[in-house]
């Protein structure tokens, strides 16, 4: 236990780091520099679609692609510079769950849409049955 | 017309609820006797306790363990009581069934519907989830060179949550009612309007409590196979079983979450009326049908892949080789686990998605049989060329391999819509599920519990008895289930009650006898252990490896010692207890060092025991009790993370005693 | 992690020292594991509204209902406690007791800005009478929106809860690993809203 202190006071002593270890470090918990790039960022990210959506200065369909682009970049900004996810935390292991989950909720999200489309156009009662399939 | 058929304010009292007398099942005589042999046998068990001064030995090393094998053994038992409960719910099924022909039968509907739903719920939750969680806890951290898993207080929250809802369902039988919805409570007839009593709710919650429990049980487990290999031990050269945990508890960490999700809309359904699954403002029971097979298909994978690891093991073992294509093995079940996610669709083909939609999946559904027969192959390739020595569970191996078979060819039948459209909740289907899950989960678990037994009490089981179960469970199976085949082909539907045709009850009458059989099997299974237990001695191994297994559980005594292993193994081959035997590895008897092991806790029953108080509340609409038990269990949790000293360790002088009493049982069993 | 064969010998079997795994190893990764999770359940939350959410049942719809200008402030608010959590975990990092409380104190005043506002969002809808109950949309809407909101709640139980520990204890390991896991928790959150603000409120304005 003492051992695990030592260990972290000298890992975060902040002076006479050689760069492999100031790059590590910074990887995994971050800097002021890349706290203020990842917010920048998101505001930009988030502004954008909100004015969009409130002015209507594009046409609905245009902005409705924009927007969703928009947060899927967000999304990946705050990966990178909230979360620190990298291809070598917890040996790729984090980023591999990650990425399972994204197509399993791709999956799922997809699926389920498709189907229920399918489902409410077939089973909603209409005058002409043959429509179905 | 909203759904707006809640329980009447007039029958809520504030301090019980909406429970009264009324609640009591007293009219029933079936439930009143079950009760009172319960109660008796009850009591017996309680005052046998008190009288051998058990109470303390059963919490400081039991309930409040947070060592694996202790928790593993402690889901197998909680299985194996839990198959007697969902077995006489067959049995009354059978029974009914089989006599109900131009005439009521014994049990009314009320009660019948009860007894499918419970059957079903149980088997699924409460006897195949232990069975799976049970093997996987207490195998795998010992298949991979390790002390314990990664989160050992988790371990013994998940196991005692798991108990919680297996409590709150057996409540069911006697105080209010269960579900009437079969095991996955559809709405509209599990909504609110038509289903208004406790039963749906006690579905509900008894669900979503022993949910928590597998959930964390799927993270633990994922984290105990990534970060605690021995060293040396790269991914593929662990044993298959390993693989096939990993992939399971992928599994569940990826579809128990929609289960979550899905109950939950439900209860709102249920409690304040929102429109989700309702009939009527814009709300849609086939999203509820979707959702919950994105759980329910993954589920059914999440019960046979452990076992596919089980037979892996054995098939290996018993053949003494290798398993044949170990690479091909881990891609087939990767591959498995992926598939698990695009078939759902398949259970509902005539739910009314069209061509294109029921194309895709039942494509799909027979592509996911291909990896299965992959691993069919390389068991057979396997014992080929081996000397196979037909011991218990090989012999349960045997029978998987042609009964699995047999319904897995039954389920790509299924997958064909057209042929789907005919045979969709019929007895068919009912069969089909029945061939598979006890094909392969069941007799996986018996294989598992034969093959392991001795490694976890250092004695093997009686062998005649075991021989007996067996053969009763294997013909009980197929006279039970080959004539439901029979029926579904000639038409008749699932979950009937009564029967008009009097030229289909020969072959339920087969299917009772089957049904008997099996229980017969289930007997035989209960004697085997007390036999074993009785002639302990006379069976006992003293070596820790009395099927001469290839991996690294074998390398410990039987039972292994609290700590695993006193030094950690260093791997350079798959099969790494095989490769070590071979190289006539020396078993080091010096140099032991202090071992840190968790501490034990209570906090995981106290916890466990406050959601079953918040769930009674939530069931009965007894809402200060939930609201006092939620707090409570808000206030354990925090309370808990301020208690830091959480480990202990154990001297090297106690490791030195132990490991010298091994050395002492190694020679003299060699003499 | 397990070192490659070739780091021992052939003939070594076993390890004559205990190998290194230090208290708490695996507590990121199965953190993230259970997070992962509980994306799944967001994701099943917001299929529903994908299906549901436009049910409207001769009631209201987003048009409405939403007030953007709101959102947009919530959604500022949610942003800045990221950057404070952040703020919070250079503290930790370097081993600054009352900076780090200071930080996470700010963070949870974001937090709560935020589920004050949500609050008051949902008490308009329900004055004029746009409940859950109303339609399969709104069922949906307060359902997905509610759930992100109670998760934040957790979180600033949780995270009030820490301050408690790191001023008893100091930032110990156990703490600061703790802190790391609420810091994933926190960030989670903010990009499941990202989700919501995306595909509720402003997709939800476009229709």
């Amino acid at each position: 236990m003492s051992a695990d202190l030592h260990h972290t006071a000298h890992d975060h002593a902040g002076h006479g780091h050689d760069d492999h270890d100031a790059h590590l470090h910074e990887e995994s918990h971050g800097s002021y520099k890349s706290y203020f790039i990842g917010f920048g960022l998101s505001v930009i990210l988030t502004a954008i679609p909100f004015w969009l959506v409130m002015t209507r200065t594009l046409t609905n369909q245009a902005t409705a692609l924009i927007i969703m682009a928009f947060a899927a970049v967000q999304m990946v900004v705050h990966m990178i510079f909230f979360l620190h996810m990298n291809r070598r935390a917890e040996g790729g292991w984090s980023i591999m769950a990650l990425i399972f989950t994204i197509v399993i909720v791709g999956i799922a999200l997809s699926g389920s849409l498709w189907v229920m489309y399918h489902m409410n156009a077939n089973m909603m009662p209409t005058e002409d049955m043959s429509q179905m399939g | 017309m909203a759904s707006t058929m809640q329980a009447s304010p007039l029958n809520v009292s504030p301090i019980l609820g909406r429970f009264t007398l009324e609640s009591l099942p007293l009219h029933e005589p079936i439930v009143v006797a079950t009760f009172c042999g319960v109660a008796l046998g009850g009591i017996a068990l309680l005052a046998a306790l008190t009288y051998f001064k058990l109470w303390g030995y059963l919490w400081k090393e039991w309930f409040t363990s947070v060592d694996h094998k202790k928790i593993g053994i402690m889901y197998m038992i909680l299985g194996i009581v839990m198959l007697l409960r969902g077995f006489s719910d067959a049995i009354m099924m059978r029974a009914q069934q089989a006599m109900a022909f131009g005439n009521e039968g014994y049990l009314n509907a009320h009660h019948y519907d009860q007894v499918f739903t419970a059957h079903g719920v149980i088997m699924i939750f409460f006897v195949a989830m232990p069975f799976v969680t049970g093997l996987m806890n207490y195998v795998v951290p010992l298949q991979i060179g390790a002390r314990d898993v990664s989160f050992p207080f988790l371990n013994n929250f998940s196991f005692w949550m798991t108990t919680a809802g297996a409590v709150i369902i057996m409540m069911s039988l006697f105080v209010g009612e269960f579900a009437q919805t079969g095991w996955l409570a559809m709405p509209p007839l599990s909504g609110i309007g038509y289903s208004p009593g406790v039963g749906v709710d006690y579905y509900i919650w008894s669900l979503q409590i022993a949910g928590v429990g597998t959930l964390l049980s799927g993270v633990n487990l994922i984290a105990t196979i990534v970060k605690m290999r021995a060293p040396g031990m790269t991914m593929m050269k662990m044993p298959i079983f390993c693989w096939t945990a990993l992939c399971t508890n992928i599994l569940i960490v990826a579809a128990f979450p929609v289960l979550t999700a899905v109950l939950a809309l439900l209860s709102l359904d249920r409690y304040v009326d929102t429109a989700f699954f309702t009939n009527t403002l814009g709300g849609n029971p086939m999203m509820y049908v979707n959702l919950i097979w994105i759980w329910g298909h993954p589920e059914v994978y999440i019960l046979i892949l452990p076992m596919f690891g089980v037979f892996s093991e054995v098939t290996s073992t018993f053949s003494g080789k290798r398993i044949f294509g170990y690479t091909s093995m881990v891609y087939a079940t990767m591959v498995i686990t992926l598939l698990a996610y695009l078939v759902w669709l398949h259970h509902f083909f005539t739910m009314g998605s069209g061509a294109s939609v029921n194309s895709f999946f039942g494509i799909t559904t027979m592509i996911i049989s291909i990896p299965t027969g992959a691993k069919i192959f390389n068991w057979l390739f396997t014992m080929y060329r081996g000397r196979v020595r037909f011991e218990l569970p090989m012999m349960w191996t045997i029978a998987f391999m042609i009964t699995f078979t047999i319904g897995g060819m039954t389920g790509v039948l299924l997958a064909v819509p057209p042929a789907d459209f005919v045979l969709h909740n019929s007895l068919f289907l009912v069969a089909h599920f029945h061939n598979v899950i006890i094909g392969g989960v069941v007799f996986g678990a018996f294989a598992g519990i034969n093959y392991w037994f001795p490694k976890a009490f250092g004695f093997r089981l009686n062998d005649f008895w075991g021989k007996v179960s067996f053969w009763c469970w294997v013909v009980g199976f197929y006279l039970a289930f080959m004539p439901l085949y029979v029926l579904g082909l000639m038409g008749v539907t699932r979950r009937l009650r009564t029967f008009e045709d009097p030229s289909l009850q020969i072959w339920f009458i087969i299917a009772g006898i089957g049904a008997l059989l099996i229980a017969a099997g289930i007997g035989a299974m209960l004697l085997q252990f007390a036999v074993s237990i009785r002639d302990r001695e006379k069976l006992r191994d003293t070596t820790g490896d009395p099927w001469n297994g290839r991996t690294l559980e074998w390398a410990t005594s039987s039972p292994p010692p609290d700590y695993n292993f006193a030094f950690t193994p260093v791997i350079h081959q798959g099969d790494a207890w095989a490769d070590m035997k071979t190289r006539a590895y020396e078993r080091p008897i010096t140099g032991f060092k202090d071992i840190h092991m968790p501490s034990n806790t209570g906090s995981g029953v106290i916890l466990a025991g406050l959601c079953v108080a918040f769930g009674v509340g939530m069931i009965w609409y007894v809402w200060w009790l939930a609201a006092v038990s939620f707090v409570a269990i808000l206030g354990v949790s925090i309370g808990h993370t301020f208690i830091y000293k959480r480990d202990y360790y154990i001297p090297k002088a106690i490791v030195a005693a132990k490991e010298d009493a091994r050395t002492a049982a190694l020679a003299e069993a060699k003499a | 992690m397990s070192a490659s064969t070739s780091d021992y010998d052939i003939d070594t079997f076993h390890l004559a020292e205990e190998p290194h795994h230090p208290e708490g190893s695996s507590t990121m990764l199965g953190f993230w594991l259970y997070l992962m999770s509980d994306c799944l359940i967001f994701a099943m939350l917001f299929a529903t509204y994908g299906v549901l959410g436009t049910s409207y049942a001769g009631g209201p719809g987003p048009k409405q209902l939403f007030e953007l200008p709101l959102v947009a402030v919530n959604t500022a608010m949610l942003l800045f406690s990221s950057i404070t959590y952040g703020f919070a975990m250079l503290a930790m990092t370097n081993g600054k007791v009352r900076s780090t409380q200071l930080w996470l104190f700010v963070t949870a005043l974001f937090g709560m800005a935020f589920i004050s506002i949500e609050l008051y969002e949902f008490a308009n809808l329900i004055h004029e009478g746009a409940t859950p109950q109303k339609s399969a949309f709104l069922s949906s809407f307060f359902t997905l929106v509610a759930t992100h909101g109670l998760h934040v709640t957790f979180g600033l139980i949780w995270l009030f809860t820490l301050m408690v520990q790191i001023q008893v204890k100091g930032l110990i390991p156990a703490n600061q690993r703790r802190l790391m896991c609420l810091s994933l928790f926190w960030h989670f959150l903010d990009v499941i809203w990202i989700g919501v603000f995306t595909f509720v409120y402003l997709l939800g304005m476009l229709r």
